[in-house]
């Protein structure tokens, strides 16, 4: 326990769900991003698997609407401290984006129009846990949330979830993605609290 | 973490602890806003731009954590080193309230920072910044606007911001007063709900003139920070890009209704 903070209560919390360490229930769907949103059509959209043997596996946005769709309903966990529960999206699961991917490699970088870059463990894609999402509460997903779509790992803190997403290259050694190199922690369980790099 | 450091040859850092700060001075800065002067002992310092996560403990073990930008250098007091923060009040929030009505002198207050190695501006770059600043957007660039005069920085700054009314202006006298002083800093307002007296034209949001005619041109390869509510910085950044501004030199960081 911290040092109590002479007369502050916070909110009052007797229903409160369980939240990860240090986050707050919100209703509003906050925005967090390093730059301009950028605009992506749907017309030269592409996703793309790189192996770490060069090979690539590559959708237009109808092959990936062709794709088994699944619908998660999941709580979201952002390193600023919000946490919102019980969000509807629909994608397709990186399992089924994975089937035909041959790699023997254990690190992924995600990385999105506009530059953006994230890493993560490949496993942390796998087992029904990730997926390619691109509509969020029934509707397209907003571009400021990352549309036309985004990666949706709602098990890490949201900015593991690369708005705007353009593929991933599996690598044999991690590399740090965007907010990683700016002192963000490598892998970012809400639940050990892993803000930052050290944590 | 050694794969992240033999991939990159950058060390692995060390983590960032939570320390105890206490309140030494309070400033109203608006009807809405006030800056609290916390004294940090062991302050590692930090760069314009970045911010501090406070964290509140209620009597039964109860936690809330907000992160608020720093708004200026370190100061160095008698007791040690001194940050500030400007909270702006959130209508039934649940930390901001506490800062502003019942957080007192003296009181403790666990701190963790400096956090965050993106929306900043290091002193020693030569490119001319341009600054967009919405509501309590100002408070980062305003970190930057006193860095800049404090490091000798001769680098050209201007700042935009975005204001509903004359009386939201946070810092409305020190930034008058620094741009007489500071040499190179232009300052220029928008407001959108009600201008001063004597202002021309009409209220209205931010559109494509004011950033036009108040930033600077995409030829001179400024450096842009962006920084207010989401939907300021969501119109702004697009205006920006449309403007010519490659995205990558320009930075946002947005403030949502985070109590």
């Amino acid at each position: 326990m911290g040092i109590v903070s002479p007369g502050f209560q916070g909110r009052p919390r007797t229903q409160e769900p369980a939240l990860p360490p240090g986050q707050y229930l919100t209703e509003d769907f906050p925005v967090l991003s390093a730059g301009p949103t950028p605009r992506v059509s749907l017309d030269t959209w592409e996703f793309v698997i790189a192996a770490e043997n060069g090979t690539e596996h590559r959708w237009s946005w109808q092959e990936l609407m062709a794709l088994p769709q699944e619908t998660p309903m999941v709580d979201i966990h952002c390193v600023t401290h919000w946490s919102k529960l019980g969000t509807t999206w629909q994608g397709v699961s990186l399992d089924t984006l994975l089937d035909g991917v041959d790699t023997g490699a254990h690190f992924a970088l995600a990385h999105s129009y506009g530059g953006y870059t994230t890493n993560l463990p490949l496993d942390d894609l796998r087992g029904g846990r990730a997926w390619v999402a691109h509509t969020f509460d029934g509707a397209p997903l907003a571009p400021e949330h990352g549309g036309p779509a985004r990666l949706l790992v709602p098990h890490l803190y949201f900015w593991k979830s690369a708005k705007w997403v353009r593929g991933i290259r599996l690598k044999t050694m991690d590399e740090p993605g965007f907010w990683e190199t700016a002192g963000y922690h490598d892998y970012g369980d809400p639940w050990r609290e892993q803000r930052y790099q050290g944590d | 973490m050694t794969e992240r450091a033999v991939a990159t040859g950058t060390p692995a850092r060390a983590p960032i602890r939570w320390q105890v700060g206490r309140l030494v001075e309070r400033r109203v800065e608006t009807p809405s806003a006030q800056t609290l002067v916390l004294e940090v002992p062991d302050w590692p310092g930090h760069l314009p731009g970045q911010h501090v996560d406070l964290r509140l403990t209620a009597p039964d073990g109860y936690q809330a954590a907000r992160s608020y930008s720093v708004a200026g250098p370190v100061v160095d007091g008698p007791g040690g080193p001194r940050i500030e923060v400007t909270v702006q009040r959130v209508p039934d929030g649940e930390v901001s309230p506490y800062l502003i009505d019942v957080y007192g002198a003296g009181d403790p207050v666990e701190v963790r920072g400096p956090l965050g190695g993106w929306f900043i501006w290091r002193p020693e770059e030569t490119a001319p910044v341009q600054l967009l600043a919405g509501g309590s957007g100002i408070v980062p660039l305003m970190a930057m606007i006193r860095a800049r005069r404090e490091t000798g920085s001769k680098v050209p700054f201007r700042l935009l911001y975005s204001v509903r009314t004359p009386d939201d202006v946070i810092y409305a006298d020190e930034l008058r007063r620094r741009v007489r002083d500071d040499f190179g800093l232009d300052v220029a307002y928008v407001y959108t709900r009600e201008a001063p007296e004597g202002w021309r034209g009409e209220p209205h949001r931010i559109g494509l003139a004011d950033v036009n005619t108040h930033g600077w041109p995409p030829d001179l390869e400024p450096l842009t920070y962006v920084c207010g509510p989401t939907g300021f910085v969501e119109a702004v950044a697009d205006l920006l890009v449309g403007l010519g501004h490659p995205s990558r030199r320009v930075k946002t960081e947005r403030f949502g209704p985070t109590g």
